[in-house]
C-alpha cells in the first residue's frame, strides 16, 4: 500500500487493515519488493482492531498478551495468531496423498507449499494458490475464518507469506509482493445455492463463461494538483469513491484541485458473465447467470465458452441511493469478485479424473452404488435398465451399456503410437421403425455429454468445428460442432447413411484417432474428439435384404465400418413368441403407472451416477489369465479363418475385445480385468459378427466382409469366374476380338454356376488389369 | 358489493399490519399466504379480482390484488431485496422497522448501515399472455368476470374505487384516462380478437420485425402479432415449483411505480440487459405473486380448478356425451366436405394429450396429417374453424420464406440476458396448424433447416430444444400438431389420413360460412366443452383386454408379418384410448379395441389405394 503507514504492530491504537501494513513491518525484510494492491478482495475496510479486553490493565500488559486480544472489528479475527497459524501451515503441511496436477513434480512428502514458495523464487511468478481443502484439514478453525472473513484474512496470509517468503530467499527480486489464492472453498458449488448467507463469504462455484466485457479500468488512486501552487496529493479510493479534497493544504485555495489522470493509479478490471453449467439445473429452468469480476492478471485469463470453477468473494451492493429520491429500489446488485480462476476443461488433457467430480458422489450415494455393484446380476440389470421403453434387443443394450462405460485409457505417446482409443463405437442397423432412433434419443439423455445429430442435417461443418468472425471484434473464433462437444461422451448420429462422403470422411479421423484437424481461414489446429460414436443406419432398400452382406445393404464404405466395434442388426425377429411379449411390453407400457414402472427398473439417476462413478474411479487392467483369454480368442478368431483361406481376423477385433473386456470389468466395478469379462466380450463380439459379418451365400461369418467389404468366398468366387473366361479366351485360339454378348453366353453356357452380367464383367475388368484384354464398347480385344 | 373488501383495494395494508403483529417472527409470511390463499377459496371470491387480462392497465389501480392468466416465459437470475430494512425519520431521528416484501421501492430515509436489515432473495418471472388464445376465449373470460359484479357495470366502479383512494397513495397515476371511456374495456377483447385474427392470416413478412407490433418496446411474444400485457412477476416462495412455459393464473400486488424506470444508476448491465430486465412500469408493469394456480386448460367454460365443482361437472356432463360427440362429428364432416373418416380422426386428435412419458418417448401424441387438402384457402378456412373449438391455437403457414425467416426456437441472448422467444414456445395442448400446403418448392436456407428439423422433433419427441449458444437445452413440450398437406408430410406424423372429399362445393367460402353459421353458440359451447374434457378424463385397460389386444396382435403378424409393425400397435393403443375417451369411457372394451381396429384399417386401405393410385410414391 503506498500509503505506508510506518505503525508499530503490536500498538492497541493500531488502525487500518493489515494489507496497508505490509510495508511497513520492519522486521519482515519485505520492504525492497512493492506490494500490489488487491482489488480482488474489494475496497479496503477502514475496519478498527478493537481489544475485547480494553481496560487499564492493557497498558502494561505484554506485546504478546495484547496481540492475543487484538481482533479485527466485526470479526474474530486475530492478525497474529492468524498470520502464524498460516505460517505453521505452510511451513508443515504435506498431503502425500496428493494427486492434483498442479503438485506433478513436487515430493509429496516434503511440506508442499514450501516447494511452492521455492518455485515461485525460481519462476518470479508472485502468486501462491493455496487449496483450501488442503487448510480446512490442517487446521479447522483457520479454516472457517477464511472462509468467512476473507477480506481480512487473505491480506494476513499475505502478510505471512511475504514474511516466510523473503526470510528464505532474501535476494529473491519478484515484481510484487506475493498474493495468496485461496481455491476449492467447500462452502457452495452450485450457482442456485447461493443465498443472502453467503454475501462477504469466500464461495467457489461452477460455471460457463458466456460473456466477457472489455477491459476497464478502475482508478485506485486519485493523483490531485493544486492548480494554483502545483502542489500534489493523492487520494486512495473508498467504497468506490473518491473524496475530493476541497481545500489544498499547501496554500488553502479552496477547490483548486484537478484531478490529473495520467498520474492516477488504476487497475484492471473485467466483468465476467457466467452461467451455471446444465448439469446443475433442475429440469424445465433456465439456467442462473451471475456477474463475475476479474482484476489486474485475471483479466482476460477466461474465455467464452470456457467451464470454470470460480473462487471469490460474494457481494451484494444496494442500489446507490439517488439524492433527487427520496425513496430507493429495494434490490441490491449482487456480483462475485474473483479470487480464483480454475479451468476445468483445460485438465481434460490429463485425463477424466476431475476433482468436481469427486464430490459429486456422497458417502451413501457410492454405498448404493457399490451396493449394487456387488449383486452378480448386476450387468443385467443395468442393461434391462436401458431404455426400458424398448423392447428386448438384450445383447444391443449390452453392446451399448459397454459403450457407455468405455475401456481404459492407455498412452503409448512414448512409444509413438499415441493415445490408445478407449472408446467404443457401435452401429446399428436395421429396418426403418425398429425404434433405433429411440435407442439414440435415450442414450443421449443419459450421459451428460452426449449430443445427437442427423446424417441428413448435419454438414462436415456443423460436426467438426466452424471458423466465425466475430461481429464486434472482427476475431476469428473457433466454433466447434458435435463432435468436440462431444469430446469424452457419446455423438448420437441418426440416418448415418444419409450422410454426404465429405462428411463421413471426417469421421475416419475422429474414430480411430480421436482427434479433429482443422486448417480453415488461417487457424490450423487439432482438437480432441475422444467421443464413442453410436450411429443408426437403415438399408439402403427400404427393407433389409437377408440375401445382402451388411455392406450391400447399407452402402457405407467398409473402411468405416471397420472402425466400429460392434456392429448389430435390428430386426423384426417375427416369430409368434416374440410377438406375444412384445404386444404385452407396448400395451403395458400404455397402461402401468409410474410407480409400477419404476418398481420393475433402476432409477435413470441411479443408472446415470453408476455410469459416472465407475468412469471416474474405474480404471481396470488386464491380468495374467485374462491376457492369455484374450491371446487364445485372438488365436482362435484367426484359425477359423485360415482353415479355409482367409484372415478371419485383424488386430482392430483384438483390440475392441480388450476395449470390451475393460469395460465390462468397470460395470463389476473391479479394478482387474478378468476371464469373466472376457469370456462375455467374446460372447458379444460374436453375436454382433454373426448378425452383422454373416456371409448369406454361406452362412458363415466372414469378418472380411467387414474390414474389405467382400466376403472371402465371393472374392474366391470372382477370379474363378476370372480364370474361367480366361482359360475359355485361350481355348478359342487366335481370335483378337470378340462380342462381348457372345462371350458373355459362351461363359454362362460353360459355366455350372449361374453367372451374373455383373459377374461377366468384374471377370472382364479383372483380366483387364491383368494386361490381358481391353473393353471398347461391344467388343472385347486380346493384347 | 365487493369493492368493500379491503384485500382486494389495499392489500398491502393486510401485509403491512400482519408484518406490523409479527414482532419480527418470520411466521407472518406464512400467514399472509394463509390469509389470501383463504380469500381466494371463498365462492366467487376469486372472480372480484380484476384482470389485467381483461381491463386495461391504466383501469388499474397500483398496489391493489389483481390476477394474471399467462404463461411464464423467462426466468431471470434471482435477486437480493431488502426483506426488512430501517428507516430513519429525519425530524425525530426515531428507528422504524419496515417490511420490503411485495415491493419495489423502499421508504424514505433508509439506514442502509442498520444492523436490522435482513436481506431476502426472490426471482423475477417474465410473463407473456398465453400465446395464440382463441378470441372466444378470451371474450367469454373477459365478460363472466364483467357479469358477477352485480347491478352496476364494472367498469366505473373500478373508477370509483381509484378515486377514492387515489388521495391517499402518493405515487398517483395520471388522473386524465378516467374520463368517459366507459366502454373501451369492454370493446378492447374484441377488436384484440379480431386484429390478432387478421394478424396470424397475414403472410408473416412482419415476423422478422417483430418489434413494430407494440411500441418500440419489443415484449417478446412467442407468437408475431400477439398482443397483450407482459408482465414481470416477482416470486417470493416455491421457486422449484414453477417451470418454464407452465400456465399459471397469478394473483399478485400490481405495482406500476414509476420510480422503476428513472433509477438510472451506473450500471453493470448493457443497455439492451436493462431494457429487457427493467422496461418502463407503464408498459410492463411488476406483478409480486401472493398466490399462483396452474391452469390445467384455460377453457372459461369450465371450472379450471380441480375442486368438487369440477367432478361434478363432470359427471353431469358425462350424460351428454356420446350425443354430443355424434353432433361434433356431423359438424367436422361437413367441414372436411363430407369425409366421415377423416371427421372421426380429427376428432380424435383434437382431444389427444402427451398423457406420461417412459424415458424418451412420449405416450399419448397423436399428430394427424390430413393430407389431400384442397388448395385456395380450404385450409385457411379449416384453421379458423379448429380455432374456434379449441381454447390455443396457432397456424404456421409453412412457405418458405416463413421457414427462412421465422424463429421457432426460442434463444437466449447473452447481451440482453434473456430467452428470446420463438413460435415453438407454447402452452400446453395447444393446437399447432402446420399448413403445409403453402410450400412451394425452392432452397431451404440453413435456418430453414433447423426449423424443419425443430419441427420434426417437436412431432416425433414432444419437446424442444432451446439455443442456448453454448449448449441446447431440451424443453419437453405437449402440442397437437395438426398438418394440411397435398401429399403425404414431409414432417413425420402420427397417422396420415388422406381427405377424401365427397362434395365439391362450387364456392368453398360460402359452403364453409354456410356451416359455421348453421351452429348456434350455445352448441359451438358444447363442443368447446366435449374437447376440453374428454381429455382430463382418466383412462385404464384391464387385463382381459390387455390379453384380447395381445392375442389379436399376434394373429394379426400371423397373417402377414409385414403389414403389421409395432409402430402399428403404437398408434392403434393411441387410437383405441382416444376412442374410448372421446365417448366418454374410461376403460377400453373389447368392443372399443375392435372400433380403433376397424377405423385404422380404413385408414390404411385409403393410404395404401392413394400409394397404388400415384404408383412411385416411397
Amino acid at each position: 500500500m503506498s500509503l505506508g503507514i510506518e505503525v508499530d504492530m503490536s500498538s492497541p491504537l493500531m488502525y487500518g487493515t493489515p494489507s496497508s501494513r505490509v510495508e511497513g513491518t520492519p522486521r519482515s525484510g519485505v520492504g525492497g519488493t512493492p506490494a500490489r494492491q488487491r482489488p480482488d478482495l474489494g475496497s479496503i475496510r477502514k475496519a478498527p482492531q478493537v481489544d475485547l479486553h480494553s481496560d487499564a490493565d492493557g497498558a502494561v500488559a505484554s506485546e504478546q498478551a495484547l496481540g492475543q486480544k487484538l481482533v479485527i472489528w466485526g470479526t474474530d479475527v486475530n492478525v497474529g495468531t492468524c498470520k502464524e497459524k498460516f505460517q505453521r501451515f505452510l511451513q508443515r503441511f504435506i498431503d502425500p496423498t496428493s494427486n492434483e496436477d498442479e503438485n506433478a513434480g513436487l515430493d509429496l512428502n516434503e511440506p508442499l507449499y514450501m516447494q511452492k514458495l521455492e518455485e515461485i523464487s525460481v519462476v518470479g511468478e508472485p502468486v501462491l494458490n493455496v487449496n483450501c481443502s488442503h487448510v480446512q484439514s490442517f487446521d479447522a478453525d483457520l479454516y472457517r475464518q477464511l472462509i468467512s472473513y476473507p477480506q481480512e484474512v487473505i491480506p494476513t496470509f499475505d502478510m505471512a507469506v511475504n514474511e516466510l517468503f523473503f526470510e528464505r530467499f532474501p535476494d529473491s527480486i519478484l515484481e510484487h509482493q506475493i498474493q495468496v489464492r485461496p481455491y476449492n472453498a467447500l462452502k457452495t458449488r452450485n450457482m442456485r445455492s447461493l443465498n443472502p448467507e453467503d454475501i462477504d463469504q469466500m464461495i467457489t462455484i461452477s460455471g460457463m463463461v458466456i460473456r466477457t466485457s472489455q477491459l476497464i479500468p478502475e482508478m485506485q488512486e486519485a493523483f490531485f494538483q493544486c492548480q494554483v501552487c502545483a502542489f500534489s496529493t493523492r487520494v486512495e479510493v473508498d467504497r468506490g469513491r473518491i473524496a475530493e479534497p476541497a481545500v489544498c493544504r499547501n496554500c488553502n485555495t479552496t477547490h483548486s484541485l484537478a484531478l490529473i489522470h495520467n498520474r492516477s493509479a488504476f487497475s484492471d478490471k473485467q466483468m465476467i458473465k457466467v452461467q451455471e453449467s446444465p448439469d446443475d439445473m433442475p429440469a424445465g429452468q433456465t439456467p442462473h447467470t451471475t456477474i463475475v469480476y476479474a482484476h489486474n492478471d485475471l483479466v482476460d485469463k477466461v474465455q467464452p465458452g470456457d467451464r470454470i470453477n470460480i473462487t471469490g468473494i460474494y457481494r451484494a451492493v444496494p442500489m446507490r441511493e439517488n439524492p433527487r429520491q427520496s425513496n430507493v429500489k429495494s434490490v441490491y446488485k449482487t456480483h462475485i469478485d474473483v479470487i480464483h480462476f480454475r479451468k476445468t476443461d483445460e485438465k481434460r488433457l490429463h485425463g477424466l479424473d476431475e476433482d468436481s467430480d469427486q464430490k459429486l458422489f456422497t458417502e451413501e450415494r457410492v454405498q448404493i452404488l457399490k451396493e449394487l455393484a456387488s449383486k452378480p446380476d448386476v450387468y443385467d440389470r443395468l442393461s434391462s435398465a436401458l431404455a426400458p421403453s424398448i423392447y428386448e434387443h438384450e445383447d444391443i443394450k449390452k453392446g451399448i451399456l459397454l459403450q457407455l462405460f468405455g475401456g481404459t485409457r492407455k498412452d503409448f505417446s512414448q512409444t509413438g503410437r499415441g493415445n490408445f482409443r478407449a472408446e467404443v463405437n457401435i452401429l446399428l442397423c436395421g429396418d426403418p421403425g425398429t425404434s433405433k432412433s429411440q435407442l439414440l434419443q435415450y442414450v443421449f439423455n443419459l450421459v451428460p455429454r452426449g449430443q445427437y445429430t442427423s446424417g441428413k442435417g448435419s454438414s462436415a461443418v456443423g460436426l467438426t468445428a466452424y471458423v466465425m468472425k466475430d461481429p464486434e471484434t472482427k476475431q476469428l473464433v473457433l466454433q466447434t460442432g458435435a463432435l468436440v462437444l462431444s469430446d469424452n461422451g457419446i455423438c448420437c448420429i441418426d440416418e448415418f447413411d444419409k450422410m454426404s462422403d465429405s462428411t463421413r470422411s471426417v469421421l475416419h479421423e475422429v474414430m480411430e484417432q480421436q482427434t479433429l484437424s482443422i486448417a480453415k481461414a488461417g487457424i490450423i489446429c487439432q482438437l480432441n474428439a475422444r467421443t464413442s460414436v453410436l450411429a443408426a443406419a437403415n438399408p439402403v432398400e427400404s427393407q433389409w435384404n437377408p440375401k445382402k452382406t451388411t455392406i450391400e445393404n447399407i452402402q457405407l464404405p467398409h473402411t468405416l465400418l471397420s472402425r466400429f466395434d460392434l456392429i448389430f442388426l435390428m430386426l423384426d425377429p417375427q416369430d409368434e413368441a416374440y410377438d406375444r411379449r412384445l404386444a404385452h411390453h407396448l400395451v403395458a407400457l400404455y397402461y402401468q403407472s409410474e410407480e409400477q414402472i419404476e418398481e420393475e427398473f433402476l432409477d435413470m439417476a441411479v443408472l446415470k451416477d453408476y455410469i459416472a462413478y465407475a468412469r471416474t474411479y474405474i480404471n481396470p487392467r488386464l491380468n495374467e489369465e485374462a491376457s492369455q483369454a484374450l491371446i487364445e480368442a485372438y488365436v482362435d478368431m484367426r484359425k477359423i479363418g485360415s482353415g479355409r483361406g482367409m484372415v478371419s481376423a485383424y488386430p482392430r477385433q483384438l483390440e475392441s475385445l480388450i476395449r470390451l473386456a475393460e469395460a465390462h470389468a468397470k460395470v463389476r466395478f473391479s479394478d482387474k480385468v478378468e476371464t469373466i469379462d472376457v469370456e462375455e466380450a467374446k460372447r458379444l463380439q460374436r453375436e454382433a459378427l454373426k448378425q452383422s459379418a454373416t456371409d448369406p451365400r454361406t452362412g458363415f461369418v466372414d469378418i472380411s466382409i467387414l474390414t474389405t467389404g467382400m466376403s472371402a468366398t465371393a472374392r474366391k468366387r470372382k477370379e474363378e469366374v476370372a480364370q474361367a473366361l480366361k482359360k475359355m479366351i485361350q481355348s478359342k485360339g487366335k481370335t483378337p476380338a470378340m462380342k462381348y454378348q457372345q462371350l458373355f453366353d459362351d461363359l454362362r453356357g460353360q459355366s455350372e454356376a449361374a453367372i451374373t452380367k455383373d459377374m461377366f464383367e468384374e471377370a472382364l475388368r479383372a483380366l483387364a488389369d491383368e494386361d490381358y484384354l481391353t473393353v471398347t464398347g461391344k467388343t472385347v480385344r486380346l493384347l | 358489493m365487493p369493492s368493500s373488501h379491503d384485500w382486494i383495494n389495499k392489500p398491502l395494508g393486510v401485509v403491512e399490519a400482519m408484518f406490523a403483529q409479527s414482532n419480527s417472527n418470520p411466521e407472518w409470511e406464512a400467514k399472509v399466504l394463509e390469509y389470501f390463499k383463504g380469500q381466494l377459496k371463498e365462492k366467487e371470491s376469486h372472480s372480484w379480482v380484476p384482470s389485467l387480462n381483461d381491463v386495461p392497465l391504466h383501469y388499474l389501480k397500483p398496489n391493489s390484488l389483481v390476477k394474471f392468466r399467462c404463461l411464464v416465459q423467462d426466468m431471470f437470475d434471482p435477486e437480493f431485496y431488502m426483506g426488512v430494512y430501517e428507516t430513519v425519520d429525519p425530524s425525530t431521528k426515531a428507528n422504524v422497522l419496515r417490511c420490503g416484501k411485495y415491493k419495489d421501492v423502499t421508504e424514505c430515509g433508509v439506514d442502509l448501515n442498520s444492523r436490522n436489515t435482513v436481506t431476502a432473495e426472490r426471482q423475477t418471472f417474465y410473463c407473456v399472455p398465453i400465446p395464440g388464445e382463441s378470441p372466444w376465449a378470451k371474450e367469454i373470460s373477459f365478460l363472466s368476470a364483467a357479469r358477477v359484479v352485480p347491478s352496476t357495470s364494472y367498469v366505473p366502479s373500478r373508477q370509483k374505487r381509484s378515486y377514492e383512494e387515489d388521495d391517499d397513495d402518493m405515487d398517483t397515476q395520471p388522473q386524465k384516462q378516467r374520463e368517459p371511456h366507459t366502454e373501451t374495456p369492454q370493446i378492447q377483447p374484441h377488436g384484440n380478437g379480431d386484429s390478432k385474427r387478421q394478424e396470424t392470416e397475414a403472410p408473416s413478412s412482419q415476423t422478422t420485425t417483430p418489434s413494430d407490433c407494440s411500441s418500440h418496446l419489443d415484449l417478446n411474444f412467442p407468437l408475431p402479432g400477439e398482443r397483450g400485457p407482459a408482465c414481470l412477476v416477482k416470486v417470493y416462495e416455491g421457486l422449484d415449483s414453477f417451470k418454464l412455459n407452465d400456465t399459471l393464473e397469478i394473483y399478485g400486488i400490481l405495482s406500476v411505480n414509476p420510480v422503476l424506470t428513472v433509477l438510472g444508476e451506473e450500471n453493470m448491465e448493457t443497455p439492451e440487459e436493462q431494457r429487457a430486465h427493467d422496461p418502463p412500469a407503464s408498459l410492463v408493469p411488476r406483478l409480486h405473486m401472493l398466490y399462483a394456480r396452474p391452469l390445467q386448460h384455460n377453457n372459461p367454460l369450465l371450472p379450471s380448478a380441480p375442486t368438487e365443482d369440477q367432478s361434478a361437472f363432470v359427471s353431469s356432463f358425462l350424460v351428454e356425451m356420446a350425443s354430443v360427440r355424434a353432433e361434433l362429428l356431423a359438424y367436422l364432416t361437413h367441414v372436411l366436405l363430407g369425409d366421415g373418416l377423416a371427421a372421426e380422426y380429427l376428432l380424435l386428435h383434437l382431444i389427444s394429450d402427451v398423457y406420461t412419458r417412459r424415458d424418451v418417448l412420449p405416450l399419448g401424441k397423436f399428430t394427424l396429417n390430413l393430407s389431400g387438402c384442397p388448395l385456395n384457402s380450404y385450409t385457411e378456412r379449416l384453421y379458423q374453424i379448429v380455432q374456434q373449438l379449441v381454447p390455443c391455437s396457432y397456424r404456421l403457414s409453412m412457405s418458405l420464406h416463413t421457414m427462412n425467416s421465422m424463429r421457432l426456437v426460442p434463444k437466449k441472448d447473452y447481451v440482453a440476458n434473456r430467452l428470446v422467444s420463438g413460435a415453438l414456445q407454447l402452452a400446453r395442448n395447444t393446437s399447432l396448424f402446420l399448413d403445409e400446403t403453402q410450400l412451394e418448392q425452392g432452397q431451404l436456407d440453413s435456418s430453414g433447416v433447423r426449423n424443419i428439423t425443430a419441427l420434426g422433433n417437436l412431432i416425433s419427441w414432444q419437446k424442444v430444444d432451446y439455443d442456448f449458444s453454448y449448449h441446447q437445452m431440451e424443453f419437453p413440450c405437449n402440442i397437437n400438431v395438426l398438418v394440411t398437406s397435398e401429399g403425404r408430410s414431409l414432417l413425420p406424423s402420427d397417422c396420415q389420413v388422406p381427405l377424401q372429399p365427397q362434395v365439391t362445393p362450387p364456392n368453398m367460402e360460402e359452403y364453409l360460412t354456410t356451416i359455421h353459421m348453421a351452429q348456434f353458440t350455445s352448441q359451438i359451447n358444447k363442443f368447446r366443452v366435449y374437447l376440453s374434457l374428454a381429455r382430463t378424463l382418466d383412462y385404464s385397460i384391464s387385463d382381459e383386454v390387455t390379453k384380447a389386444v395381445e392375442d389379436d396382435f399376434v394373429d394379426m403378424r400371423k397373417d402377414d408379418p409385414q403389414s403389421v409393425t409395432a409402430e402399428d400397435l403404437h398408434r392403434m393403443l393411441v387410437v383405441a384410448r382416444l376412442l374410448s375417451l372421446s365417448l366418454g369411457q374410461t376403460t377400453l372394451s373389447r368392443d372399443g379395441w375392435m372400433r380403433a381396429k376397424h377405423i385404422d384399417m380404413l385408414r390404411r386401405s385409403r393410404t395404401e389405394q392413394q400409394k397404388s393410385l400415384n404408383g412411385n410414391e416411397p
